[in-house]
């Protein structure tokens, strides 16, 4: 019976939810799903890290390569970050050239590692105008089920703390480089910016970590990236109905208590990693 | 051609000076707007304000699924094609003003208009607003917002940089105060084309 009324009139079903301050799953409005996360899962890559948002799934795999810097900064490596959204993780998706979806979350990405300084470039240096480091950061969604941002920018972090850098010296006599395999140091992570995504309904109701269906019957997203000072790394907010600034104001005190979270839950698994 | 109206607005700061550094405080740059300057399509407008694309394409289609009245006209698709003639800074901000005014001269059916406003914070925390593109790029943050005409809401945000909440809450309440700037002139520039014609 509730699932004939759920096909039919789905926003209705859910307003009846809204109304008693909860929703399908059992949520409250406020509260985050379960987060689990794994680091250091994909022995080939430089860094890895899996995480879960309830059912919404992206690992992250770090590469480390050499390259030349570019030439108007010397000094300065590269970070390139790529979000893929293949057609396992929905049905939506199709084969072929990455979707809009996938370009505005990598740009999102891309946006958040400028914006935060999590990575200070001049570290990825080697040799100033001959050689530095170039990051590839793939993040790949294997289940999705709303909130990607969320699951991807906290996937990034998790992955960029446990990449480990072997040693590279560049020989004087040959100008070739060295690696020094046996030598590896882990990345200087400056900021851990995190990402707490809300979708508006009727243009009133905030939810926090929309799930797929909500995030399709809502009427706006917005996601705000903070770091440990409470710094805003980025206020996106593509369209959708409006909101005054005491309810933005309303949605930065949960981004606070969201980074508390998430910074404690990532404490807690290097820790249990660090013996190696 | 017919209809080309060019309307005009100059808003001055108090000092009554336009060009050179700007004070806090609302000072736009002049702006002024063509509309009805095609005449294969159902609207235009061009926009011109002041001397990254799918992401930009997402943001100002989103906005304007948000305003237009979409139910109105069921099996319909309405395509906003922006032409960039020139970039002096504030480039996504005169692209929601050009596909708001585009869309009001296409008479298509909105619960608002809407207005796009840019303001950036020097290292020092000055806030400036409509900025130059030298100024975008010296400024520690730079954020742009969509804001409707009926309750100066916020319907879209991008930031690049970082900035604290109070930072972020002081451009919004410039933002709100200088789109009133915005939405008088669409109001002016609106009701010289159409007394005229």
């Amino acid at each position: 019976m509730a699932a004939g009324f759920k096909t039919v009139e789905p926003l209705e079903y859910y307003r009846r939810f809204l109304k008693e301050n909860c929703r399908p799953d059992g949520r409250e409005l406020g509260e985050f799903r379960t987060t689990t996360v794994n680091i250091g899962s994909i022995s080939t890559a430089d860094g890895s890290a899996l995480v879960k948002l309830g059912n919404t799934t992206v690992i992250c795999g770090v590469k480390a390569e050499f390259a030349a810097p570019p030439t108007d900064a010397p000094d300065k490596g590269y970070v390139v970050p790529n979000v893929d959204l293949p057609p396992l993780c929905s049905s939506r998706f199709r084969s072929g050239p990455p979707g809009e979806e996938a370009q505005v979350a990598s740009q999102f990405i891309a946006d958040v590692i400028e914006n935060s300084q999590i990575i200070q470039k001049e570290d990825l240096c080697i040799s100033p105008g001959k050689l530095a480091w170039v990051l590839y950061c793939d993040l790949i969604c294997l289940d999705y089920d709303g909130n990607i941002l969320d699951a991807c920018t906290f996937a990034l972090l998790a992955a960029l703390k446990n990449v480990q850098l072997p040693e590279v010296t560049i020989n004087e006599e040959t100008a070739l480089a060295e690696v020094n395999l046996k030598t590896k140091n882990y990345l200087n992570i400056r900021t851990h910016p995190v990402a707490t995504s809300f979708a508006v309904f009727d243009d009133t109701l905030l939810i926090v970590d929309p799930t797929g269906e909500e995030e399709h019957l809502a009427t706006g997203t917005l996601t705000i990236v903070m770091d440990e000072e409470g710094k805003l790394c980025c206020l996106h907010k593509p369209g959708g109905s409006g909101l005054t600034g005491a309810k933005l104001q309303d949605c930065m005190s949960r981004a606070v208590t969201r980074h508390k979270e998430v910074k404690k839950l990532m404490d807690e698994v290097i820790k249990s990693m660090k013996p190696k | 051609m017919e209809g080309t109206m060019h309307a005009d607005a100059k808003i001055r700061a108090e000092t009554g000076t336009e060009s050179g550094p700007r004070g806090p405080g609302c000072s736009l740059r002049h702006f002024a707007c063509e509309q009805n300057l095609l005449s294969r399509p159902d609207g235009s407008a061009s926009f011109m304000q002041g001397v990254a694309e799918k992401s930009r394409e997402q943001l100002i289609r989103n906005t304007c699924e948000a305003v237009v009245l979409g139910a109105l006209h069921p099996r319909t698709s309405i395509t906003v094609v922006l032409q960039v003639i020139s970039d002096a800074g504030s480039l996504l901000a005169c692209c929601l003003n050009a596909a708001c005014m585009a869309l009001v001269d296409a008479g298509v059916p909105m619960r608002a208009l809407f207005c796009g406003v840019t303001c950036t914070l020097g290292a020092d925390g000055t806030l400036v607003l409509d900025p130059t593109a030298k100024q975008e790029k010296e400024a520690r943050a730079v954020l742009t917002f969509a804001l409707d005409s009926v309750e100066q809401k916020l319907l879209m945000s991008t930031t690049k940089g970082l900035y604290s909440d109070a930072e972020l809450q002081q451009c919004l309440a410039a933002a709100q105060a200088a789109s009133q700037h915005v939405f008088r002139f669409y109001r002016e520039s609106l009701q010289r084309r159409y007394s005229k014609s």
